[in-house]
C-alpha cells in the first residue's frame, strides 16, 4: 500500500527539483526548515527522528536538499519527510509537511477490533512493519 | 414650518417630568460621544418609516437596545442613567440609497451605537444576543433593521475560552499540514439506513477525504437511530484510517431535542473514540456554549452547521449579518463554521464570504469595509476558527477555492464526491488530487488563477478519477446576483 500522509502524497513522488521548490516557498515566507525520518508510520506517531535541528538559520534552499540526500543516505529503507515550521505568534507551529522517501515495500496497517459491551468496539492501528525490532523492519 | 430644535434635555426637573420624550431629548443620540476601548459599538442599518428622522430612529435604536422605554419613567433617576444609555454618536446614509443622485432606493442609513461594557454579562452571548438583538428589531417606527457589525471590546473578548481546539491545535492532532482539509456530506440527506450510510463514508474516508459529515437534519430519525449510525460510522472511520494511514474522521451530529440528550450522545461519540462532533446553530447560544465547554474538556473538535442562518443573514436590509454571527460563534467556542463557498450552490458574494473568513482566521480583523469589515477587532490571542466551504462545490473549481480561501479551510463536496459517474472512492481521488496538485503548484509559484484549469487537466492525463470529474461538472456554474453585497468598493488611487 501507500501511506497517504503529508500534503502531497496523492501526486507521483517529487523529484529534487520539486522538492527545492516547496523548500523555496517555505523560505520566502521565513519559515524554518527540517528533515524527519522514521520507521514506524503509525497516524499517531508525531515524533519521527530528527534529521538535526530545525534548520533555523539556513536561507538557501540548496542546503536543505543537500541534508534531504544525507538524510537517505544514511537511512535507506526509511520514511522521511520535510517539514517547515513557523514561529509567528498566533500560529507557532508546523505549516508544510511532505513526504520525500519511501521504503521500497510498505505493508501498511492492520485493524484489531477488541468486542465490549453490546456493539461497542474499540479498534486499534497496529502497523504490519513495527512488530519487528527497530532498524529490522525494512 | 419651523420645529423647534429637538436636542438632549440637560436639565432634570424638564427632563423627568412625566410625557413622552424624543429618544433625542432623553439623551440617546450624542454626536460629540467618542467611544471608549472598553464599549461595545454597534452599526444598524436602518430603514425608517416614512416621515420619521434618520437621527431620531438612530437614538431610538439606541435607547430601546439598551435602558429606554417609550415613556419617561422616573425610577432611571435610582440608576447610573448616564452610563447605562446606549449612546448613538453617528448616522451616514448607505451609499446607493436614498434620494442622492443614480438611485430611487429608499434610504436606508448606517447608525453606530455605543455600549457601556457594564450592560453585557462576562462570557454570555446569551446576554449580549439578549440585549442588542433582543427587543429593537420589531420597533414599529423601523421598516427594517439591520446588525451589520459589532465591534467587542477586548475587555469583553477576555471572558471567553473561545473555541476548545483552533486551528492549529486541530492541525497538530490530525498531523495534517499546509493544505486546506477536505470534507464531504454524506448524501442522500435522509433515509440511508446506518449499515449504508457507514458505507458512504467508509467509501468516501478511503478514497482520500480527511472527513466526512452528518447533514444538519441526520439526528435520530425512523430511518437511522442515532446510536446505529455512531456504531456504523467509526467503524467506516477506523477501517479507512487503517487502509490509508492517516487520521480520519466523521462529524457525528449530537444536536437533539434537550441538553442531557446532546450530552448522552456526545458522550457515546467519545466512548467510540471519534476525534470531532458536531451540532446545528438552531440549538441555541446556551447550548453551544455548553457543548463548547464539554468539547474543550473532553479533548473533541467541535463543527458547528450553520443551519437555519440564511432565514435572517441573507438580505441586507434586515436581520444580522453572518459576519456578526461569526464574531459571536468565535467566542462562544466552535472549531470549525460554515462560511461559505462564494462559487457554490449557495448565497455568497467573494467579497463578503472573504470577510467572514478573516472573522475566523485572523488575530486582530483590520477596518476592511469592501470585504463588509466596519470595525478593527482585537482578539486577544483567541484560538482560531476553521471555515468550511460546503454547497455545490466541485474539482472543476478548486483553482477558484485555493485562491479565495488559502489553505486554512475545509473544502466539502458532497455530491461532488459521491456523485462521480465512477463511485465514491473515485470521486474522493479526484478531489484529493485536485487538491494536492493545486497547493503544489501555488508553492511553485505558478498562477493558480488563471491557469488553474490547465493545471488540473494536467494532473487529470494519470488520473482518471479527476479527469472523469473535471468532464462531468465542466459546466457547472452557479451565476446568480447575490443578495447581500458589500456597499464599499475598494476604488483604486492615483500612482
Amino acid at each position: 500500500m501507500r501511506i497517504t500522509q503529508g500534503q502531497f502524497s496523492f501526486l507521483p513522488d517529487l523529484t529534487d527539483t520539486e522538492i527545492r521548490a516547496q523548500v523555496d516557498y517555505a523560505l520566502s515566507k521565513g519559515w524554518a526548515l527540517s528533515v524527519e525520518w522514521t520507521d514506524d508510520p503509525h497516524p499517531r506517531n508525531c515524533y519521527w527522528n530528527m534529521w538535526g535541528n530545525p534548520m533555523f538559520q539556513i536561507k538557501d534552499g540548496a542546503a536543505v536538499v543537500f541534508e534531504v540526500n544525507a538524510c537517505r543516505k544514511a537511512n535507506a529503507n526509511v520514511y522521511i519527510k520535510v517539514n517547515a515550521f513557523d514561529n509567528t505568534r498566533g500560529v507557532e507551529s508546523m505549516v508544510m509537511s511532505f513526504i520525500v522517501q519511501r521504503p521500497p515495500h510498505e505493508p501498511g496497517f492492520g485493524l484489531q477490533r477488541t468486542e465490549e459491551h453490546g456493539r461497542v468496539m474499540r479498534y486499534t492501528t497496529f502497523s504490519y512493519a513495527a512488530t519487528k525490532p527497530a532498524g529490522e523492519r525494512y | 414650518m419651523n420645529k423647534p430644535v429637538e436636542g438632549r434635555i440637560t436639565d432634570m426637573k424638564e427632563r423627568y417630568k412625566g410625557g413622552v420624550l424624543k429618544y433625542k431629548q432623553m439623551g440617546y443620540w450624542r454626536p460629540d460621544y467618542e467611544p471608549k476601548d472598553t464599549d461595545f459599538i454597534c452599526v444598524f442599518r436602518i430603514t425608517p418609516q416614512e416621515g420619521v428622522d434618520p437621527v431620531e430612529a438612530a437614538a431610538a435604536v439606541a435607547g430601546e437596545s439598551s435602558t429606554a422605554t417609550w415613556t419617561v419613567v422616573w425610577t432611571d433617576m435610582l440608576t447610573a442613567h448616564e452610563d447605562y444609555q446606549a449612546k448613538a454618536f453617528r448616522v451616514d446614509v448607505v451609499p446607493g440609497t436614498g434620494t442622492g443622485p443614480g438611485t430611487d432606493k429608499e434610504p436606508q442609513y448606517f447608525a453606530y451605537i455605543a455600549y457601556d461594557i457594564i450592560l453585557f454579562e462576562e462570557g454570555s452571548i446569551a446576554n449580549v444576543t439578549a440585549s442588542l438583538i433582543g427587543n429593537v428589531f420589531s420597533f414599529k417606527p423601523l421598516k427594517a433593521a439591520r446588525l451589520e457589525d459589532i465591534r467587542i471590546p477586548v475587555a469583553y473578548v477576555k471572558t471567553f475560552k473561545g473555541p476548545p481546539t483552533g486551528i492549529i491545535v486541530e492541525r497538530e492532532r490530525l498531523d495534517k499540514f499546509g493544505r486546506p482539509l477536505l470534507g464531504a456530506t454524506m448524501k442522500p440527506k435522509l433515509g440511508l439506513s446506518g449499515k449504508n450510510y457507514g458505507r458512504v463514508v467508509y467509501e468516501g474516508l478511503s478514497g482520500g477525504l480527511d472527513f466526512t459529515k452528518d447533514d444538519e437534519n441526520i439526528n435520530s430519525q425512523p430511518f437511522m437511530h442515532w446510536r446505529d449510525r455512531f456504531l456504523f460510522c467509526m467503524e467506516a472511520v477506523n477501517k479507512a484510517q487503517a487502509n490509508s494511514g492517516e487520521i480520519k474522521g466523521h462529524y457525528l451530529n449530537v444536536t437533539a431535542a434537550d441538553m442531557e440528550e446532546m450530552y448522552a450522545r456526545a458522550e457515546f461519540a467519545k466512548s467510540l473514540g471519534s476525534n470531532i462532533i458536531m451540532i446545528d446553530l438552531i440549538v441555541g447560544w446556551t447550548a453551544i456554549q455548553s457543548m463548547s465547554n464539554w468539547s474543550r474538556k473532553n479533548d473533541m473538535i467541535l463543527h458547528m452547521h450553520r443551519a437555519g442562518h440564511g432565514t435572517y443573514t441573507r438580505q441586507k436590509n434586515h436581520g444580522v449579518s453572518f459576519r456578526v454571527m461569526a464574531k459571536w460563534l468565535r467566542l462562544a467556542g466552535v472549531d470549525h463554521l460554515h462560511a461559505g463557498t462564494a462559487v457554490g450552490k449557495l448565497e455568497g458574494d467573494p467579497m463578503t464570504v472573504q470577510g467572514y473568513y478573516n472573522v475566523c482566521r485572523e488575530s486582530h480583523n483590520k477596518q476592511d469595509l469592501s470585504r463588509g469589515i466596519f470595525f478593527e477587532q482585537p482578539w486577544a490571542d483567541m484560538k482560531k476558527v476553521m471555515p468550511v466551504a460546503s454547497g455545490g462545490i466541485h474539482v472543476g473549481q478548486m483553482h477558484q477555492l485555493i485562491d479565495l480561501f488559502g489553505d486554512d479551510v475545509v473544502l466539502q463536496f458532497g455530491g461532488g464526491t459521491i456523485g462521480h459517474p465512477d463511485g465514491i472512492q473515485a470521486g474522493a481521488i479526484a478531489n484529493r488530487v485536485g487538491l494536492e496538485t493545486i497547493v503544489k503548484a501555488r508553492n511553485e509559484g505558478r498562477d493558480i488563477l488563471n491557469d488553474g484549469p490547465d493545471i488540473l487537466k494536467n494532473a487529470a492525463k494519470t488520473c482518471k478519477p479527476l479527469e472523469k470529474a473535471l468532464e462531468t461538472w465542466k459546466d457547472v456554474a452557479f451565476n446568480y446576483t447575490s443578495t447581500d453585497t458589500p456597499d464599499f468598493v475598494a476604488t483604486p488611487t492615483a500612482s
